[in-house]
This record gives structure tokens, sequence and C-alpha cells, in this order.
């Protein structure tokens, strides 16, 4: 069935702040074999004009996926996740994210639209840091399946 | 930001080193952990092919964590990334055996920008197939 055009501009309770810790984004980098010491020596990141170590650019999509399980988990929606897949992603940043952050998350419906079936849905999640500051801007496109016949 | 790359000295065709990225299914746990995302078509091979794929694929997010490299070692600074968006169009298989799969990343100058920056076209390949598309990265320069 196809999902509510209404929902479109719908935005979302901003989400309880994400503190970004620099043992995790340690582990973020080491999982993609990243070694820019950016990420894990604080005098390199301030070397490059950064008060302390920052993320990798993807980052904070762990962030904004769990944001944007709001909306797929809204009932009122009636996204069938089981049938979700990424379509696109994509960043803007005002800046990196980085160790003592504490991210909250707004998500907003920015389309919804029906594809041969498939349910195209793109999310916005806009990341403010403790000063209420932009630090990026995440657009998550999801796309829903066509149920197979029976 | 401290782009170790200047503006001045780049141009629409600018070519970035290339890369080329191992993935195991090791890599893929690794990287579940790390993200948070243990979806087990990433790691659960019997999961992934009853629901339709080749065999465990990996997480669209960590090709796409790879391929921006091209670009935040390119510049050093991956504080200088601006904008970064890619379309996930074929996955990447990766088969349990001791090589897993790779990914080969190129990218090129495709256009100089207002501010010092430039847009990087990036493409991004597996077993010689195109696995993204549309990726495109805006960074600053120095």
């Amino acid at each position: 069935m196809a999902l509510d055009q209404s929902f479109v501009g719908r935005s979302y309770p901003p989400t309880e702040p994400y503190e970004v810790g620099r043992e995790k984004i340690r582990e973020f980098a080491e999982a993609v074999g990243d070694a820019n010491p950016a990420y894990t020596d604080a005098e390199a990141a301030k070397a490059l004009g950064h008060p302390d170590v920052i993320a990798p650019p993807t980052f904070v999509f762990a962030i904004t996926f769990k944001a944007a399980g709001q909306v797929v988990a809204d009932p009122q929606l009636g996204l069938d996740y089981s049938r979700v897949v990424h379509g696109d992603q994509k960043f803007a940043y005002d800046r990196p994210v980085r160790a003592g952050d504490r991210l909250t998350v707004t998500s907003t419906i920015e389309k919804i639209r029906s594809m041969a079936g498939n349910e195209v849905l793109d999310i916005r999640g806009d990341v403010h840091d403790q000063d209420g500051e932009h630090v990026v801007t995440a657009w998550t496109k999801l796309v829903a399946r066509a149920a197979e016949e029976a | 930001m401290t782009a170790k790359i200047s503006y001045a000295d780049v141009e629409v065709g600018t070519e970035l080193p290339a890369q080329t990225f191992p993935v195991t299914r090791a890599t893929l746990v690794q990287y579940a952990g790390a993200s948070g995302d243990f979806n087990p078509i990433h790691w659960n091979e019997k999961f992934a092919k009853e629901v339709g794929l080749p065999d465990v694929i990996a997480h669209g997010m960590f090709t796409m964590a790879e391929a921006i490299r091209v670009v935040t070692d390119w510049v050093g600074d991956p504080g200088a990334v601006v904008e970064y968006g890619v379309r996930f169009t074929r996955p990447v298989v990766v088969p349990n055996d001791d090589r897993g799969a790779t990914v080969e990343v190129s990218g090129k100058v495709a256009a100089k920008l207002d501010d010092n920056t430039v847009r990087v076209d990036l493409t991004a390949t597996s077993d010689g197939q195109k696995v993204l598309g549309m990726a495109r990265a805006v960074v600053r320069l120095g």
C-alpha cells in the first residue's frame, strides 16, 4: 500500500544527546582500516586546526540512522522495514564531528514517492551540538521493495 | 582546516591516487560492531541467501567509508570534506574464503567551485562492476 503523502514535511522530536567518545571514533576508524592520525591523536588533530580528534566523515551515520528509526518505526506511516534497502546517502558538513560532541538529531520526512510498486522515502537528519550549532545534515533514501506476488 | 593540496595546483581532470580496499568476513563483523549495524545480510550466509542475495554482502556504509579515503588521504585533513554523497547501485559480495572481496576506488577533480572547494567524482568497483553511483565529494583545499 502506498505510504501516506501527508507525512511529507513531518519532523520528529530531537533525539536525546549522543556523546561522541574518543574510543568510539578509534574503534570506527580501525574498523574501516583508516590510519589517519586526526581520528586517534589529539595533537595531530590540533595541528590541523581541530580542538580534539575528529570522526571519519561517515561516522555520524550510526547516529542519524538510529534517529531515522523513529520514522521507520512510526506505525502511522506503516513502512514495511523488512523490505527496506538503503538507496542513497549524502552528508553536508558545517564542521567534522569530534570527540566530546553531544549531538542531537532532528529527523524530517522530505519526500515520499511510489515507483513501480516500490516506496521511496527520503529522510533528512539535522545534527546539532550541545550549543545548538549545526554540525552536519544527513540525507538517507530508503527504498521499500514491492511485495512479491504470493 | 588545513588541506595539504592547494586549490591553485589542481585542475579539472586532476586524478587522485587510486586505492584498493580489501573486505573479508572478518572486516564485516568488525564494521558491524563499530557501526552498530548488525543486519544479518552482512554476516549470515544462510540469511543472505534466504532473502535472495548471492552471498553475504558488505554494508553499503562500509563501502562509502572506504571510498572517501581516496579524498581524505589526498587532502590529509578529513575535516576538509564539505559534502559527500553516494548511491548504492550494486552490493559488494564477500565470499567466505581467505581473500574475500576488494573495492577499487579512483577519483578525479570534476569541477572547481567557490571558496577553494572542488568537486571530486569517485568511481568504486568490485569484481569489475561499479558498486556506487553518483559518488561525489566536495572538499576544501588549501
